[in-house]
Order: C-alpha cells, then structure tokens, then sequence
C-alpha cells in the first residue's frame, strides 16, 4: 500500500525525466552515431576524431580539478568555522555567500573582466599604489600591467568565483548535523581537537565534500562563457568546443554531440571511481 | 486559511513565471499558433542581431499598423542557421553569404515587391547583388566595411594594412575577431588571396598565419562582441571589427582609428529576408516596408551608426545629423560610416562557399581554437 503511493507521487518526476533528461540524451547519443548530411547513416567517424581534441579534454579536466580543489581549500574551512558560529552570524555568512547568486552569471563575470584587464581597475590600483615602479626597481624590469585577463588562471578564478558556494553548503550542512556526543566523546576518550577533527569531524563530513566536489567539478568542466569571458578565447574548453559544433563558427552537431557524449563518459567514471574511494574511506573511518 | 493563500500565491507566481519564461524564450512558436492570415491578432516575428535598430521603431510599427512584433536577437550568421531549425521567425537579416546558402537549400520565400513599395527607394548599387542576382528574396537593411580599429595611442604609426593582425611586434594587444569566414577571410586578404577562394592550399596558409600569431602570443583575445569594452578602455591597440561599431566606440574613446587596409576588405550587405514556412507573409513584407521609409531609415542610422542603402536616407543622414545634434557630422567618419563606391571597389564580398569548403573552414576553425 506505502509502496503504490509513493510511486504515484514520484510520476510527474519520472514524467519530467522522461521528457527532460532521458530523451535528451538518447538524442546526443544518436547524433554522435549519425553522419554529417549529407551522407546520414551509421557512423563512427564522429568519435575517430576525438584523438584531435584531446588536448582540450585534458585542458579541461585539468582546469576543473584545479578549481575544484581551490573551491574545497577555500569552502571547507569556512564551512567548518560557519557551522561552529552561532545561529544568527549563520544567517548573515549564509546570506553573504548566496548573495552574489541573486545575480546572472554573466553579469558577475563581465565584471571580473572589467578588474581584471590590462587596464582594469586591479592593475590601475597597482599603479596607483606604485607596485609597477618597485618591482621594475628591483628586479630591473620593465612591467607596466599584469596580465591576468585571458591566462588560464583567470578561467579557475571564473569558475572558483561561481562554483564555490556549491562546495560550502553541503559541507556545511553535513558539518551542521554532526552529532556532538560524538566529539564529547572522543575528547573524553583524550583526543585533542586536532585529533577530533582528524579523526572524527573531516572522516564524518565527507559525504559533504563528495557533494561538494561533484557539484563543483561536473559544471566546471563542461563550463563554456567562463572560459570564453576569462579566456579571451585562448582557452578553449570542453564546452566551448561543443558551442562552436552547433551554435559557433563551425555547424556540426554531430561531432558535437559525439564530444558531448564522451565528456559525460568520462565525468561519470570520475564520479564512480570517487564515490567508491569515499566509500571506502567512510566505512574505515567508522570501524 | 493563512498558509492556503500562501500556497496560492506560492503556486500562481510559479506558474506565471514558468509560463512568461516560456512565452519570452519562444515568441515564434506562441506566434505560429494564434494567428494564421486574417482571423485573430496580427503579428511578425523578427530576428536580428543585438543593437541593430532604433527600439522606438518597434513600438511605432504596432501602433501604426496593429501587428504585434515579436523582435529576438541572434549571435552571429551561424548562430541564426543554427536557430532556424527550431524556432518559426518570419523575418530575418542574414549576412550575404548566409543569405545565399539560405537561398541554395529552398528555405526563402520569394517577396511581392507590390506589398514593399518603399523598395524604391533602395539605392541601385544595392540591388541585384550577387547573393540574390535577380532580387527575388532580399530587401537589403544596412551595409558597410570590415576593417582595423586602432588605438592611434598604443601604436607607432598609422595601421594600413591588414600585415598588423599578425605582427608580433603588438603581442598581447590584437583582438581577432572571432568567427571562421572573418578570421580566415583576414588572413586570405594579407596573403592576397580571394576571400571566395575553395584552393585548400591557400586556406591552409591562412589558417598558418593565424596559427603562427596565436602560438607567438599576437592575440590578446578571439571577441565578439566583448571588443566594445576592450576597445573603448584600451585594454587592445588594434582589432578587427565593422565599421559601424568603430563609430560607437568612438563616442567612448576618441583615440581610435579606423582604416580599411590597403589590400582591400570585405563588404557585407545585411538584408531582411522572409521565411519560406512564415504564417505571416503579409505582416512580414509590411514590416520590411516600415523599415525601408527613409525616415526609419534615418533613425536607425543614427541610433546604430550603419549606413542604411536607402538613397534618399543616405543623402541628408548629415542634414539630419545637424539637425538634431546641432552640429555638422564630420565627414570623414561619415566617410567610414557610409564610404564611397571607389572604396567598395577595393572590397569585396563574401560569397556562399561550396558544402566541402564550408566544412574545411569548420575544421581549420576549430582547430584554430583548440
């Protein structure tokens, strides 16, 4: 009786993925096996040209563990010291840190553009402030600006920007829900508070850092405006690449689809390996 | 009884926000339903491109004439193509060698140039175009040059040839503009070739000089539309880009130049054209007529700094400009703006490309970006 219930509740879900997601998907599938027309068909080509674009893929990849892991150094700890912190600075950090998600996207990242470009206001207040003339001094040099604006590390900063609060809240809400007669009791047993965190707080918040990490890592490495913005177009990723195969200079969302389709492959096998590793770990630690 | 209104509200905010979302992303599909021909409400979806017309026109052409317009903007001429397929637009305003491919594969409608009389008015050298030879499909809505947009501070001496899109001595300070039939074409006029070439060889050098500056760190960055604000705080010296937009950025930075270089440029035609499958013909051709009237015309001049084809528009844009700026117009920008046909004999068009070329060109692009 329970059971038939909650499947009749769960139908407009099944329905929205049906619709949403699955079909979707079958779809990339299909075009990644179809020709270009006009010759149509059943085809593999699609994929034999995957070898060529490896470098992106590694680029990528590369670019979205460097984000995620900035994102986790930086979010655990505040969602650490957030957690411990009583109810009401909670709501002023957790409104600070979703307040900058009221906005578009796009328009946050034209205004890191504006900071940071040759002339934007970072390098006009280094200026100002006569950093340029010191360091020429000293080393001899001859700088008149950094160059921040289309370097790959304008693109981690792009996506660290956007992305952290998805590291900070689930941390923060497993951290939240840790049960203190848990940490009592591994101070009684005589552990210091280093200790405890090791030993007990960081084992018990990983489900939170895994969600953390996927939520970071996934977004990141199919990431298309960021990497254009930051990029200057020199940095061209993943979802770039896919843009340009139906919406840019080059109309062929067969390939498309076919990148489309390995990049999801590959996520989800990081994923799997991941949750495996946490697994893992968790069961260790609780033994 | 408090948290009942509650959820009422909740529950009617979403929905009406679920279904604005829905009717703003899509005006074309809402459209194809309502109204087919005389019975219920009249209405014309427009697809152009951002910026690209006085926004009062719009509301204008309703009350003139009671069609509703639905106006969406696209990207680029691919981005449009690519568009096509799902969305139900009546008008669009393609690029020449879009126009053509749009031609070759049936999906224009042929115009009644009875129901356009301001056709007329068109200026001749406008008519007849290569892209549509007989002047079956197009009402041509704004031209111009594509050319190099200096910052006369930032380089040594004036640019005058395109040689400056590849020379390290600015590294770091060149914005490429970033699409294929651009970007290539640029490096086909350095070279001295055609920019309608299918030789593969000569391709294959244009993508090399391309290459070779992106690898020797000549290119700041690959912008579209980002080039405004790059260009008008000196964030780049040099950039590639249309004549029209140099006009507005120079209202920002009066620094920048603009030269059409001396191995000749491309000119474009940007024309409107009606969809083969539009349930709106009529609305369609009132609309294209509305936009050819000398005295929207003359607006759209000056609200997007693009010389309009219309003659008659073209003649007393200065007069106008006097009028209601209080100043004359300098001529020489309107010069750049609206530039002489001995100029447009040193250019040349960009044609539709055969499907092999086309796809070259897809594969040398995205292997210019990786």
């Amino acid at each position: 009786m329970k059971k038939n219930k909650l499947s009749l509740f769960s139908i407009p879900y099944v329905i929205w993925m049906a619709l949403f997601v699955v079909a979707p998907i079958i779809m990339v599938v299909i075009y990644a096996f179809t020709a270009a027309p006009p010759d149509g068909g059943f085809t593999l080509d699609n994929f034999a040209r995957m070898g060529s674009y490896a470098v992106v893929f590694a680029r990528s990849f590369k670019l979205a563990l460097i984000a995620t892991l900035v994102c986790l150094l930086i979010g655990y700890p505040v969602a650490y010291f957030m957690a411990k912190e009583g109810p009401s600075f909670q709501r002023v950090a957790m409104m600070i840190i979703m307040l900058p998600m009221w906005m578009n996207f796009l328009l946050r990242t034209y205004s890191w553009m504006a900071i940071l470009e040759k002339n934007g206001f970072l390098n006009q207040f280094f200026s100002a402030i006569g950093l340029f003339n010191l360091i020429n001094s000293i080393f001899g040099t001859d700088i008149t600006y950094f160059k921040m604006i289309g370097t790959s590390g304008a693109v981690v900063l792009g996506m660290v920007y956007n992305y952290l609060p998805f590291m900070i809240l689930p941390i923060y809400s497993v951290i939240i829900k840790l049960d203190h007669s848990l940490l009592e009791a591994a101070r009684d047993l005589g552990a210091n508070s280093a200790a405890v965190f090791r030993r007990v707080i960081f084992p018990l918040s990983l489900p939170g850092i895994l969600s953390g990490v996927t939520m970071v890592f996934v977004p990141s490495v199919s990431t298309f405006a960021i990497s254009r913005m930051m990029g200057g177009g020199t940095q061209m990723m993943l979802g770039d690449l896919i843009e340009l195969q139906f919406l840019g200079g080059a109309y062929n969302p067969y390939l498309g689809s076919a990148i489309a389709l390995v990049m999801m492959i590959i996520v989800v096998i990081c994923m799997y390996v991941m949750n495996r590793f946490g697994e893992g770990e968790e069961e260790a630690m609780l033994l | 009884m408090k948290k009942m209104t509650a959820f009422a509200l909740a529950t009617s905010l979403t929905l009406g926000l679920l279904l604005s979302g829905c009717a703003m992303d899509d005006p074309a599909s809402s459209g194809s339903q309502s109204s087919n021909g005389g019975s219920g409400k009249r209405e014309v979806n427009v697809c152009s491109w951002g910026e690209y017309i006085d926004e009062d026109l719009i509301g204008e052409f309703e009350e003139a004439t009671g069609i509703k317009v639905n106006y969406t903007t696209a990207e680029s001429n691919e981005a449009l193509y690519a568009k096509l397929a799902g969305a139900n637009y009546d008008v669009i305003v393609p690029s020449d060698y879009m126009i053509s491919q749009l031609i070759e594969e049936d999906k224009l409608a042929e115009l009644n140039y009875d129901n356009i009389p301001n056709f007329s008015k068109i200026d001749d050298r406008f008519k007849n175009l290569s892209y549509d030879p007989e002047n079956k499909y197009t009402v041509p809505y704004t031209w111009g040059t594509l050319g190099i947009i200096y910052n006369s501070t930032m380089v040594d001496e004036p640019i005058t040839s395109w040689d400056a899109m590849f020379d390290t001595k600015y590294a770091g300070n060149v914005l490429m503009i970033n699409n294929s039939r651009d970007a290539l074409g640029i490096a086909l006029m350095d070279l001295g070739y055609s920019v309608n070439t299918d030789n593969k060889d000569e391709l294959q050098q244009a993508y090399d000089l391309l290459s070779k500056a992106k690898f020797n760190g000549v290119y700041q960055g690959f912008v579209m539309d980002e080039v405004f604000q790059k260009m008008e705080q000196s964030n780049a010296a040099i950039a590639a880009y249309y004549a029209g937009d140099y006009l507005t950025m120079l209202e920002n930075n009066p620094d920048l130049k603009y030269a059409v270089p001396e191995e000749g440029s491309n000119w474009f035609v940007d024309a409107m054209c009606v969809l083969k499958d539009s349930q709106h013909k009529e609305e369609a051709e009132e609309w294209i007529n509305f936009m050819c009237s000398t005295d929207a015309c003359l607006r759209n001049m000056d609200a997007i700094w693009y010389a309009s084809p219309n003659t008659e528009a073209l003649e007393k844009y200065p007069e106008y400009y006097e009028e209601t700026y209080g100043e004359p117009l300098d001529p020489e920008l309107y010069a750049i703006m609206a530039p002489d046909q001995s100029v447009l004999d040193n250019c040349e068009a960009y044609l539709v490309r055969p499907m092999e070329t086309r796809n070259l060109y897809s594969d040398l692009w995205t292997q210019l970006g990786i």
